[in-house]
């Protein structure tokens, strides 16, 4: 097992405490001391499935844009159009580079003053710095990241938990997916946006960072007869690859597009210029030299990042993400392969030995219909 | 959890425990928690000789993969076929139904040998870590 090298001291969200008291298993991720783990992976990754679970994301980013300029800004630094937004919608999209690779992605919230962007922990200072440069005089951005807390509670259960204790203008069952809204839960103050990254229902709900421990506990009390449970960074990377959902630094890097990834949907091209914009035309148009694509395991063992993909005798990419899927019970992963090897077959190298892989279309998951 | 008497551990948390058809060679419950919910684990062919400290299989879990390495030098005279079906008994049981293989030692000096551990040793070994 390998041991990440503490360069510097490694940073605490406001619910660290809390995590500690429950037993977690905490691992540097990002730079932050975050829990992996609290019953296990596949117990976590089980309930989040089937009834719900509860994620601590503190660690993320929350920039406020706001300003005349602001949306014009955020439509040159983003890939997706947010000029469709309604007041009280988020949407998810990509910074992306002049040479169409992917900064970091987030989501955008409109506000009534502007834009929350919310981003990759592992990202901040570099998104950060991207955006000063980029940004024009009538645009001011503030880093809220440190006085923020952020909660995701994901799960079938969700809704029922959620509901029962938040206080909001008008019922949550109405709240649509990628839509927010502010009220209380607990006494405290929060808004809750229906938003995840596990491929089921669910929101994530932000409060000030002194009250985060407060609002985590109302949570979990909340929960308990609808078999809620803590889950840590494990099962949130197995629940969002059998969701399709792409991780910065795997699936997304400076080198890979979004297009690359397969979340073309969310380029828009036909918005107007923006950063990156003609380079990501071409890759919808097909004109892409290498690919993401999804991978099932023939047999047990499982491929993991880096590990080398071939066609035939011909290596054509390597694994980004790779685990084993406790909703299939077997091998996943995605691979950046050449376009022209994207088809098939694919066989994955693992500790010398070719293993076949099945190509699949992502995602790997999707929950049933009500 | 109670550990057999004669239980010896090595320093890369493999254990073993001497019988009459080979020692019983599997990971500790240490190292178990350390790799989290074992999901497969890559047995060798019975009949295959292994020298100390190579490895013979490996152990996957949701987060990582971690090689097995031979305690002793021998021959592998029989694998745990259940755990193809419950790879999960090698955290659960890693002393009792979640054994990994057995070894017939070369030469049976080896079950003592300097350098394995006893389980208080051990116990001190990972407190250490």
């Amino acid at each position: 097992m390998s041991q990440e090298a503490a360069v510097q001291p490694l940073k605490r969200t406001s619910l660290h405490g809390e995590h500690v008291a429950l037993g977690a298993k905490m691992v540097p991720f990002g730079g932050w001391d975050m829990p992996v783990q609290y019953s296990g992976i596949l117990d976590e990754h089980q309930a989040v499935r089937q009834a719900a679970g509860l994620f601590d994301v503190s660690h993320m980013g929350e920039f406020r844009v706001r300003g005349a300029g602001a949306e014009a800004f955020v439509q040159h630094v983003v890939a997706n159009d947010v000029a469709k937004l309604a007041p009280d919608q988020a949407l998810y999209t990509q910074f992306t580079r002049p040479d169409g690779g992917t900064v970091d992605d987030l989501l955008v919230y409109r506000q009534p003053d502007g834009f929350l962007l919310v981003v990759n922990a592992s990202n901040i200072a570099k998104d950060w710095d991207w955006l000063q440069a980029h940004k024009p005089a009538d645009v001011s951005l503030t880093d809220e990241s440190d006085a923020t807390a952020m909660l995701a509670l994901q799960g079938p259960k969700a809704e029922t938990i959620l509901a029962a204790i938040a206080e909001t203008p008008r019922p949550l069952t109405q709240l649509g997916s990628f839509r927010w809204v502010d009220g209380r839960v607990a006494g405290i103050d929060v808004r809750i946006a229906r938003t995840g990254y596990t491929g089921e229902d669910g929101f994530e709900v932000f409060s000030a960072a002194e009250q985060g421990a407060a609002l985590w506990r109302a949570l979990l009390e909340a929960g308990k007869p609808h078999g809620l449970k803590p889950a840590g960074l494990g099962a949130r990377d197995t629940l969002r690859l059998e969701a399709g959902l792409p991780l910065y630094g795997h699936e997304l890097t400076d080198e890979i597009s979004p297009v690359m990834a397969g979340h073309g949907w969310s380029v828009k091209p036909q918005k107007g210029e923006f950063l990156g914009s003609d380079v990501l035309a071409r890759h919808k148009a097909g004109e892409m030299a290498r690919k993401v694509v999804g991978l099932q395991m023939n047999g047990r063992n499982i491929a993991r990042q880096g590990y080398p993909v071939f066609a035939g005798d011909r290596r054509v990419g390597e694994v980004v993400s790779g685990t084993f899927s406790p909703t299939l019970q077997l091998p996943i992963a995605t691979a950046l392969v050449e376009a022209d090897a994207a088809g098939g077959p694919l066989a994955v190298e693992i500790r010398g030995q070719k293993h076949d892989a099945t190509i699949v279309k992502l995602p790997f998951y999707r929950r049933p219909s009500i | 959890m109670t550990l057999p008497a004669d239980i010896r551990f090595v320093q890369s948390h493999e254990f073993l425990v001497p019988g009459p058809d080979g020692a019983t060679i599997g990971i500790s419950k240490y190292a178990a928690e350390q790799l989290g919910d074992v999901v497969f684990v890559e047995l060798p062919q019975v009949g295959r000789k292994v020298a100390k400290g190579e490895s013979f299989g490996v152990v996957e879990s949701v987060k990582a993969v971690s090689d097995l390495y031979a305690p002793l030098d021998g021959e592998i005279v029989a694998v745990n076929d259940a755990l193809a079906a419950e790879p999960g008994l090698v955290g659960e049981d890693p002393y009792g139904r979640g054994w990994i293989v057995k070894i017939a030692p070369s030469d049976a000096s080896q079950l003592t040998a300097a350098g394995t551990m006893d389980g208080a040793a051990y116990e001190t070994f990972v407190g250490g870590l």
